[in-house]
């Protein structure tokens, strides 16, 4: 057994970092809260944005807009979402682990994967494989803006408009609640078109400039709208991973100086008993 | 032909204004006018339904009795239904080269992490933040000059 001395120190270095440990997890705590507002905030411009590709769809539809087109498959594209720090449990493994075997399912059709990436832990894990890496994003923070997006994104959509990808997917963590969060692979090209209202309607919009010309941005800006809101939700999950994750590892700081209080108490009485017997001892042969 | 409670014919139109981010503005006005990428737009009451793209630009918003109120759109898109007017704006700056400045950016991020050439994280970040801000002084020039123009 250690001596007493070294167990104090080793309970005052796990204190501390208890300490740290409270921390993070109520920053994660606070952090997830203005997350999910943000995740809320982005609501209604993205159902507005979905009436008018409705509203769009039907105005003209005889015309079939490249986005809204299915092609053979010959090249797949993944835009993948993942965290940019760590320390937030198994998030982004987990992610890895339900893309992976999509990648190698492709790749046994013979079908190449172009990968799109953003957050810094994507980028990390992916240079150790062999993927062909087209666009990445990294530090996009905890507020991601669109901004920082949309150059990725742009990369993956002309890259499906000229033809060098026939689909394209995102990769996300979806927020289920605070304590689970699932990894989730949506297809994002070819955009499904939106259902058909149930009633006819009498009335149609003025377009300008025309219909098919605004439906080629409304669409741009739907795919990127749908990416942010990935992104957001990514950093909801990744706030909450961590505030579980902080939260065991505060757990097991302390069951950890409980042990070690023990062991330290045994020291200490131990080396009491020790001096008794010394003293005892002495006095005896005295 | 729409009424209000009292029966009388509509004197305002609801004026919505979202962007992804967040809810930006939202009010009753007599009349909107926007910057519409054919043209400006006036807005009144009982517009008949329209939908047009916007180009960088001022919104003004009148209404009776209360101050004008300016907002400064970088983009969008314009939806008029008789009794609602919702603009659906762009939070990032979106002229053309812009985007094609983020895309080149997101290239050069990519074969770096290819080539495993990463440098230190801060120094990337910092790079990033520079191009950032490059394009958004760009951009920021590019709408001074627009506005000079109007």
């Amino acid at each position: 057994m250690a001596g007493a001395k070294e167990i104090r120190t080793k309970i005052k270095s796990v204190k501390s970092t208890q300490k740290i440990t409270k921390a993070m997890e109520k920053v994660a705590a606070s952090k997830l809260r203005r997350t999910q507002s943000r995740m809320a905030a982005a609501r209604p411009y993205a159902d507005k944005i979905r009436d008018v590709i409705a509203n769009l769809y039907q105005a003209n539809p005889e015309y079939r807009h490249p986005f809204l087109v299915a092609r053979d498959i010959k090249r797949v594209g993944y835009i993948v979402v993942t965290s940019d720090r760590g320390l937030c449990g198994g998030l982004n493994v987990n992610e890895f682990r339900r893309l992976l075997p999509e990648l190698r399912q492709w790749q046994g059709k013979g079908v190449e994967a172009d990968l799109c990436l953003v957050g810094a832990k994507g980028v990390q894990f992916f240079r150790r494989l062999k993927v062909n890496v087209v666009a990445a994003s990294t530090h996009l923070g905890e507020n991601p803006h669109v901004s920082a997006l949309i150059g990725a994104v742009t990369v993956m959509l002309d890259a499906y408009k000229e033809g060098r990808i026939d689909r394209l997917f995102l990769v996300h963590n979806v927020f289920v609640n605070t304590m689970s969060q699932k990894p989730e692979i949506k297809t994002l090209l070819p955009a499904e078109a939106p259902e058909p209202q149930a009633l006819p309607k009498y009335w149609d919009y003025i377009y300008e400039p025309d219909a098919t010309e605004l439906l080629d941005g409304v669409l741009t800006r739907y795919l990127e709208t749908q990416v942010y809101r990935a992104a957001v939700e990514n950093v909801a999950c990744e706030m909450a991973a961590k505030m579980v994750a902080m939260k065991a590892a505060t757990d097991n700081a302390g069951k950890l100086i409980e042990k070690l209080q023990l062991d330290y108490n045994k020291a200490r009485q131990a080396s009491i008993t020790r001096e008794i017997a010394e003293i005892v001892g002495g006095a005896a042969a005295v | 032909m729409q009424a209000d409670k009292t029966g009388r014919l509509m004197a305002t139109i609801h004026v919505e204004i979202v962007s992804v981010e967040g809810h930006i503005f939202s009010g009753d006005a007599n009349l909107v006018i926007c910057p519409g990428k054919m043209g400006d737009l006036g807005i009144a009451p009982r517009h008949a339904p329209m939908l047009t793209a916007l180009r960088p630009g001022e919104v003004r918003i009148q209404a009776d009795g209360k101050d004008e109120v300016f907002l400064y759109v970088t983009g969008g898109l314009l939806e008029v239904q008789p009794s609602q007017v919702t603009i659906l704006a762009d939070t990032a700056l979106r002229e053309g080269d812009l985007d094609e400045t983020a895309a080149e950016e997101a290239r050069r991020k990519a074969e770096e992490a290819l080539k495993g050439a990463t440098g230190r994280e801060d120094l990337e970040h910092a790079q990033l933040q520079l191009v950032e801000a490059a394009a958004r002084y760009r951009a920021a020039q590019k709408l001074k000059g627009k506005r000079k123009q109007l």
